[in-house]
């Protein structure tokens, strides 16, 4: 069934009666020419990029647990293309502009909202860093204004702007930034991706790949064998151990990162506010609820929580910028599991075993690139040529010296 | 999170500055191939459960090589990097 406004108003007269489940739920097949492991955002973007610009059939994505359980209804929902280096910068200018067009392509309202992003600066040193950034982004064919102070004021008249550490100089707002609702991405590209013959297997965790002579041979599973010609391993935060199963070593270590989200109070935060100085960002979901965060715990870890120094941290550094926010009570705080790369930049590539690719190290930056990650996997899996917006999100690109650090923080993977 | 400094006992996580996995102590050879480089700088066993990895105690300068879980954040000891005490 296709969604739309009349089909909503029909049903509305009809109890609500007609709308059938959005996605099927296959018994697995005993091979599949693709298979992708891991239900995530990424995992679903891929399989309907396969399916709908290469025309393949036979595809199976294979979820441990239920289709959007993982770090894609975990995030805080922040969709940008502010990127600098060449590498990171079209790569995340493709996937915004797939972003404005997702509604349609997918029938899907996903709640895309360009509210404008502003990141703030507070020294001399960091504006002319800014500047620089948004020159980038505007050569890159997207937008960016600086603002002074009293431009930042204009549009955010709520910051404490006398803050003694960090008083505020300006900030670069990035205006096609914004937010969209999580959930809604990973239901989207289910339902387009099942609607388009796509095999959806939840509650299937692979438990083992088989590999022979250095080919990929087929997969094991809590739901039986599954044989295939090609697989990625697309499983966010599980990614070292995944690959682990083919006989890999990844440049990863997995982290915590966590968020929080207040009771639902009245529109007050018209943007996406980033305050990289005191490690805090946050933006109003349109529920009602302050949805912020801030950095990663540092420390490795596999537990879908956080700890309290963190959290103490982000109060903290929230306070200090917009004091407003102080009455509002804290209703839930989670965490999800990153994997962070040596350059803070992900890996789109294929691995040493034949057939088998693989998509990782998305760090905490992972939904805004769904999209244009889906995309450029299904193209190196479709073609066997990576896609030229994501040619050097290659594996190999540590050990020959090729490294997309935008931090320019170094080879310490809790860094970035 | 407490982690027990051989130096100053336990005391909270927030004293302490983390490096990585402890595999890094173990630096290739000035004659090592490229690769032991990139193993050494990049790749992470990265296990779910018992870890080793480099802390230092802020306080009072400790390198600590530390024994943790990674799933439910148990620490199970540290000693300082030479291996000269054990705490835990
Ligand atoms: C608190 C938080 C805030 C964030 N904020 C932002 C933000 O504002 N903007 C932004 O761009 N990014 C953000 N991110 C990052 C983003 O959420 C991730 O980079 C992205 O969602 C990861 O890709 P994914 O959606 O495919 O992951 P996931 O949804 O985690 O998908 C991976 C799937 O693989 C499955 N899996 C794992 N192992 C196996 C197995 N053996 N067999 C089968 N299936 C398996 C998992 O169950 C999971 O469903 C944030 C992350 C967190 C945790
Ligand atoms: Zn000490």
């Amino acid at each position: 069934m296709r969604y739309s406004g009349l089909q909503v108003l029909w049903e509305g007269l009809r109890g609500n009666r007609g709308w059938g489940p959005a996605w099927t739920k296959p018994e697995p097949k005993p091979a599949y020419d693709i298979v992708i492991i891991g239900g995530g955002g990424h995992g679903l973007s891929t399989a309907y990029y396969l399916a709908k610009n290469h025309g393949l059939k036979n595809i199976a994505v294979l979820e441990k647990g239920y289709l959007g359980g993982g770090n894609i209804g975990r995030n805080t929902t922040i969709v940008r293309a502010n990127y600098f280096l060449p590498g990171n910068s079209e790569f995340y200018s493709h996937s915004l502009k797939l972003w404005e067009g997702l509604e349609a392509e997918l029938n899907y309202n996903v709640m895309h909202s360009q509210r404008g992003l502003i990141n703030l600066f507070h020294s001399d040193g960091q504006r002319d860093a800014f500047a620089r950034r948004g020159n980038a982004m505007i050569n890159q064919g997207d937008d960016a204004i600086l603002l002074d102070r009293e431009g930042v004021r204009a549009h955010l008249p709520y910051l404490d702007f006398e803050n003694h550490r960090f008083p505020v100089y300006g900030g670069l707002l990035h205006p096609r930034g914004g937010t969209a609702r999580h959930d809604a991405v990973a239901w989207g590209y289910a339902r387009a991706a099942s609607r388009l013959g796509v095999d959806l297997i939840e509650n299937c965790e692979v438990t083992g790949i088989t590999v022979n002579g250095g080919k990929l041979q087929g997969l094991t599973t809590t739901r039986g064998e599954i044989g295939a010609k090609k697989v990625a391993i697309v499983v966010a935060g599980r990614s070292g151990q995944v690959a682990a199963m083919a006989g890999l070593t990844l440049p990863i270590e997995s982290h915590v990162l966590q968020a929080f989200v207040t009771e639902g109070l009245k529109p007050c935060i018209d943007h996406v506010v980033s305050f990289g100085m005191g490690h805090f960002y946050i933006s109003q979901s349109d529920k009602g609820g302050l949805v912020f965060g801030g950095d990663i715990d540092f420390h490795a870890s596999y537990a879908a929580r956080g700890n309290l120094p963190m959290m103490e941290h982000v109060m903290e550094a929230g306070m200090a910028l917009m004091p407003m926010i102080g009455r509002a009570r804290v209703l839930r705080s989670w965490g999800g599991i990153m994997d962070m790369s040596p350059d803070g930049s992900p890996v789109i590539d294929r691995t040493p075993v034949d057939g088998l690719y693989i998509n990782c190290g998305w760090n905490y930056g992972g939904f805004k690139a769904v999209p244009a990650s889906g995309w450029c996997l299904a193209h190196l899996m479709a073609t066997d040529e990576s896609h030229e917006v994501a040619r050097r999100f290659r594996l190999d690109r540590f050990a020959t010296g090729h490294l997309l650090d935008e931090e320019g923080t170094g080879s310490q993977h809790n860094l970035h | 999170m407490l982690i027990p400094c051989p130096l100053c006992g336990p005391r909270d996580r927030r004293e302490f500055y983390y490096m990585g996995a402890a595999e890094y102590l173990e630096r290739p050879g000035p004659d090592a191939a490229a690769e032991a480089w990139d193993a050494h700088l990049h790749l992470r066993a990265n296990p779910a459960g018992r870890t080793r990895d480099l802390w230092q105690h802020e306080c009072c300068g400790a390198w600590l090589v530390v024994e943790r879980c990674t799933v439910t954040h148990r620490v199970f000891g540290a000693r300082l990097i030479g291996g000269l005490t054990d705490a835990a």
